[in-house]
């Protein structure tokens, strides 16, 4: 009570006359702000948790303790023998090298074919180039559910279904990463390579030495992304995969959750949940600068 | 024309000369640096959009050889009640879904854009669950919202409360995997209206405080008319996105109970892979397409009546 009066008087008078009297106001005011703010916050951020924890709990489980109600929190027993028996009935190994083969080379190839593009629109000075570039910008307005199944159907011809090509091949090229790599470039000053050009060089040559090594930031986000994009993806395995050793985590995840509907195993689900979620957070953690960052310049990008 | 150009001096024509070899070089090096991109795109863009274009003129269950039917995909999806019930069903996702993400979203923002102990780790904390695969934090949830040991009911029995059978109740199945989605989902549009909220000049919030604004009015009258662009953006690219949201639905609920979770593109997915009929599948796609493009070009249209400085930019 006593604060929020004083600080509605000295609020307006105050400001107007100086400095001197309002920091105690304004300053007690920030204080319970704040405090009020951490309260909200850290409401909002168990909310936030307590699914990850509730799985991490729920993998070391046993299947008793997981069906009875009330929930029992803590496992009378931490049983890390659930992971090895979802080994036992899972390729989780399979799985999980399915997942980095395809997120890797297509994280690799997009970061080729990307960063040659989008030097090409951002550096090179050609007839036709500002055509072809408004033909990238309208094919990233194509959704992708509205074109899954004439790509299928493509795949089907290529003969590339239940293969990891169906998942590689068409990822290995990025309308985004494109553009993305082109916002970045254009904003290299053009007189670096000028120098280079009179001594020289080709643009082969300033590309790879002067440009690239410029471009380590966008880089590391554009692989964060296109890495995350490919581990996490769903649809798209679902339709080209079928045969069960050749499934990413995600499809392999969903079938071991699907495939036993009456007695699902549970506490095997959340380990293998738990295993397919571990990789992709640690590398969040480790480049939240550049994932971030990414975010960030996308969503100005849009808006400024 | 050509008769002239001898009698210009030496230098621009040697200049001119240099010049075309240096356009020959550039136009040979822009495509070489562009080919295996372009060829990509056109492969894996242009031509499923040709596809899509033929397909729907078509009918086709993947093994005869394709049969023209003209628009007869288009009048048999008239008389489908089922496209109608998941098209209302991913209207109905999409219109509930993104307004209260960006309305929480925003507040959250605001919550974060100040200077004190521990709100990195909040950031973090609340971006998480974006960064989790669909799949596992579907199944999570799918556990949370279990009847009868899921969590959130056993919360609700502590104060009383009976509560509902969330993913298997027609009335809630939705609601619940709206619930999941926006918790997946609000870290991601926090951080952009983050990003706004601290590219804001200090002048401004200065000069208003000078001005005797209160926090209030600062955010009515600074900050919001400032984010008009953060918050278009995060509204176009998200409803775009859950037009196409499948994950959760397939995992949570499968589409049911009665198809009451039956997004568009589930059934587009069933249509094409379950049922093969992928002439009937890719027409109803391209009216998804249709959808999303209508949307879009109405938030663009109407963008210049409340989005900061959009007329500026075009």
């Amino acid at each position: 009570m006593n604060t929020i009066s004083t600080e509605a008087v000295q609020g307006r008078p105050a400001a107007g006359l100086g400095a001197g009297t309002s920091p105690m106001g304004t300053e007690r005011s920030r204080l319970l702000g704040n405090l009020g703010s951490w309260g909200l916050l850290s409401l909002g951020g168990i909310i936030m948790l307590v699914p990850f924890l509730w799985m991490v709990l729920m993998s070391f489980k046993s299947l008793d303790e997981v069906y009875t109600f009330p929930p029992q929190i803590l496992p009378n027993q931490f049983l890390f023998s659930n992971y090895a028996e979802v080994w036992d009935q899972v390729p989780v190994a399979r799985f999980f090298s399915n997942s980095a083969t395809v997120a890797i080379s297509a994280t690799l190839g997009v970061l080729l074919t990307s960063s040659l593009g989008g030097y090409s629109f951002a550096r090179i000075d050609y007839p036709g180039r500002n055509t072809i570039f408004l033909l990238y910008l309208s094919t990233m307005m194509i959704p992708f559910a509205v074109i899954m199944i004439p790509l299928f159907v493509q795949m089907r011809m290529l003969g590339w279904i239940n293969s990891l090509y169906a998942l590689i091949v068409p990822g290995l090229f990025s309308a985004w990463g494109t553009f993305l790599m082109r916002q970045f470039m254009m904003g290299i000053p053009k007189e670096l390579e000028e120098a280079a050009e009179i001594d020289g060089c080709g643009h082969f040559r300033i590309y790879s030495t002067i440009i690239m090594p410029l471009c380590k930031p966008v880089l590391a986000t554009l692989a964060i992304f296109t890495f995350m994009g490919f581990w996490n993806d769903f649809l798209w395995p679902l339709i080209v995969i079928s045969s069960r050793d050749l499934k990413t985590l995600p499809l392999g995840l969903a079938g071991f959750q699907q495939k036993v509907a009456l007695n699902t195993p549970w506490h095997l689900v959340m380990a293998l949940a738990v295993v397919s979620v571990l990789p992709i957070l640690l590398i969040f953690i480790i480049g939240q600068k550049y994932y971030v960052r990414g975010i960030v310049t996308s969503g100005l990008k849009g808006a400024a | 024309m050509a008769a002239s150009a001898p009698a210009f001096p030496q230098g621009p024509v040697a200049s001119r000369g240099g010049m075309t070899g240096r356009r020959r070089r550039n136009l040979i090096a822009g495509y070489a640096f562009l080919i295996p991109n372009l060829l990509g795109v056109l492969a894996f863009s242009l031509f499923p959009i040709a596809t899509t274009i033929y397909l729907t003129f078509h009918e086709w269950n993947l093994s005869d050889t394709p049969v023209f039917n003209g628009l007869q995909n288009f009048v048999l999806m008239a008389g489908d009640s089922l496209f109608w019930k998941t098209l209302g069903n991913t209207f109905y996702y999409t219109f509930v879904a993104v307004p209260v993400a960006v309305f929480l979203a925003f507040w959250l923002a605001l919550l974060l854009d100040r200077k004190m102990r521990g709100v990195l780790s909040f950031r973090v904390i609340y971006f998480l669950p974006h960064v989790t695969l669909t799949v596992a934090a579907s199944i999570i949830w799918a556990w949370i919202f279990q009847a009868e040991f899921g969590l959130i009911n056993w919360a609700l029995s502590k104060i009383n409360v009976d509560g509902p059978y969330w993913l298997t109740d027609s009335r809630w199945a939705m609601i619940s995997i709206i619930i999941m989605s926006n918790w997946k989902g609000i870290g991601y549009a926090m951080l952009i209206f983050l990003a706004g909220l601290q590219g804001i000049p200090p002048e401004l919030l200065d000069a208003a405080t000078v001005d005797g604004a209160n926090g209030w009015r600062k955010l009515r009258h600074v900050k919001v008319p400032l984010l008009t662009p953060t918050i278009f953006f995060i509204l176009t690219t998200s409803f775009i996105g859950a037009f196409q949201a499948f994950d959760q639905f397939m995992i949570m609920t499968n589409g049911g109970p009665a198809f009451a979770t039956t997004p568009l593109v589930l059934y587009i997915y069933r249509n094409g892979f379950a049922y093969f009929k992928m002439g009937y599948a890719t027409s109803m796609a391209a009216i998804l397409f249709l959808c999303i493009l209508a949307i879009t070009l109405f938030q663009w249209s109407v963008a210049r009546r409340w989005v900061y400085g959009f007329d500026m930019d075009n």
